[in-house]
Formats: C-alpha cells, structure tokens, sequence
C-alpha cells in the first residue's frame, strides 16, 4: 500500500492512513478496555472537540495543539480552473495549530 | 460587527476535557480516561512523525505537508538560493464538522 521513495510535495502524505480502527487497537492494548468501549470512548473525545468548536470555542490540547474557530470576511475568489471570479462568503472555518513539540517531531521524522 | 469576535470565552483545556469525558464515561476510571486521551493525541502525533496520515470520519484529517528542497531565486536579485526542505502537520476539517461550524449551531442531543 505504502511506497516512500522521494519527498512528495503538496498535501498528500506518502506512508499509510491511520483511521480511528488504528487508534482503537491501541486504547485495547494500553488499557484493555473493549473494543465496543475504545470506539464509544474515542468518538466522545472527538465529540467533545467537535460540540465545542462548533460553539466558537477553542479546545487546546498542550503538547498536540489547539483547534480554534476564525471568521472570515466575504472575498472575491477565482476559479482556478476557469479563472472566472466568483464571491466567496464570510464563514467560520477551523484551524488547527500544531504545538511547537509536534511540529518538530514532524521535521524530525520527516525530513 | 459581530462576526470577527468569536472566541469570548476562554479556550477548552485538557482537563475540561478530561472532566467531561469522565462524566460521559462514568464506567471508566478517571486514570484511564487520562491516558486514553493521551493515547488518541499521542498515537496521532507518532504517525505525523513518520509520515503517515491520520483519518478521522466526520471529524477531519492529519497529514504532513512536505515541500522538497530546492533552488528558489531572489526575486530581487535574480540570485539563486537554496530553500530547505520542508514538513509540517497540517488538519483538514471534515466536510461534516466543516459545515457545523459555519452555521455555529448549538450542541445537539449527544
């Protein structure tokens, strides 16, 4: 499945997709809850982080990062397929910032 | 104008977290709901690591965004210079999630 070779660019990743059966195994093996147990505890934390976000509220997680919510104010944007330009809305959208230990592990791990 | 000011109230912490999801998990001792969140973000990190992509359905993505070294250019100059490779997480927001926090709905049932 997985073929690393040279540095990819752009946002596709080159090794395997970890999913939530991945991280399931390893609550099973740290802390030998069910498996029905791990599923349920894993999508409450993601719950957890998703109902506050979705309020407007930052969630920070020391050592991993923060999730917050920006507001974004109406833009013109362009296709760019077809270059036509087009308006683009004011939102709110989610940004993940990596904390300083996490970034690093992925330059250490990476390049 | 209302919009630009969302975050009023201070940011969610990991205990808050911890406390909710104790609460949620009443069958689960406080301990291991510490290290199976610990687990979650510790398990996600070790696969940015080594490059790896981390799907979470409804929830969003994780993946490591690479750019190769290579010779870029003053742009001023004309000289060329040597641009560092590099890697960073980045987190995609599911389409779901990403829909949610637009609207900014308040909590639903669960």
């Amino acid at each position: 499945m997985s073929d690393t070779g040279s540095i990819a660019t752009g946002p596709i990743a080159t090794g395997s997709t970890i999913t939530r059966a991945e991280l399931v195994e390893a609550m099973i093996r740290e802390v030998g809850l069910s498996r029905g147990d791990s599923a349920r505890f894993l999508n409450d934390l993601l719950g957890v982080i998703e109902e506050n976000v979705v309020a407007g509220q930052a969630v920070k997680l020391a050592r991993f990062g923060n999730f917050s919510v920006r507001s974004k104010k109406e833009r013109i944007g362009r296709n760019p397929k077809t270059g036509k330009e087009a308006t683009i809305t004011a939102r709110r959208v989610v940004t993940f910032k990596a904390s300083a230990l996490l970034k690093e592990a992925v330059i250490r791990g990476n390049l | 104008m209302i919009l630009t000011c969302l975050q009023g109230s201070p940011p969610v912490v990991r205990s808050e977290l911890i406390a909710t999801l104790s609460d949620q998990n009443p069958h689960l001792r406080p301990a291991d709901v510490e290290r199976l969140v610990d687990i979650v973000f510790d398990e996600i990190s070790a696969a940015l690591a080594r490059g790896d992509r981390v799907e979470l359905r409804g929830f969003g993505a994780f993946s490591v965004r690479k750019r190769a070294a290579r010779t870029g250019r003053n742009p001023r100059t004309g000289k060329p210079v040597e641009v560092e490779a590099k890697a960073a997480p980045f987190f995609r927001a599911g389409k779901e999630l990403r829909a949610r926090v637009d609207k900014g709905e308040t909590p639903k049932g669960k």
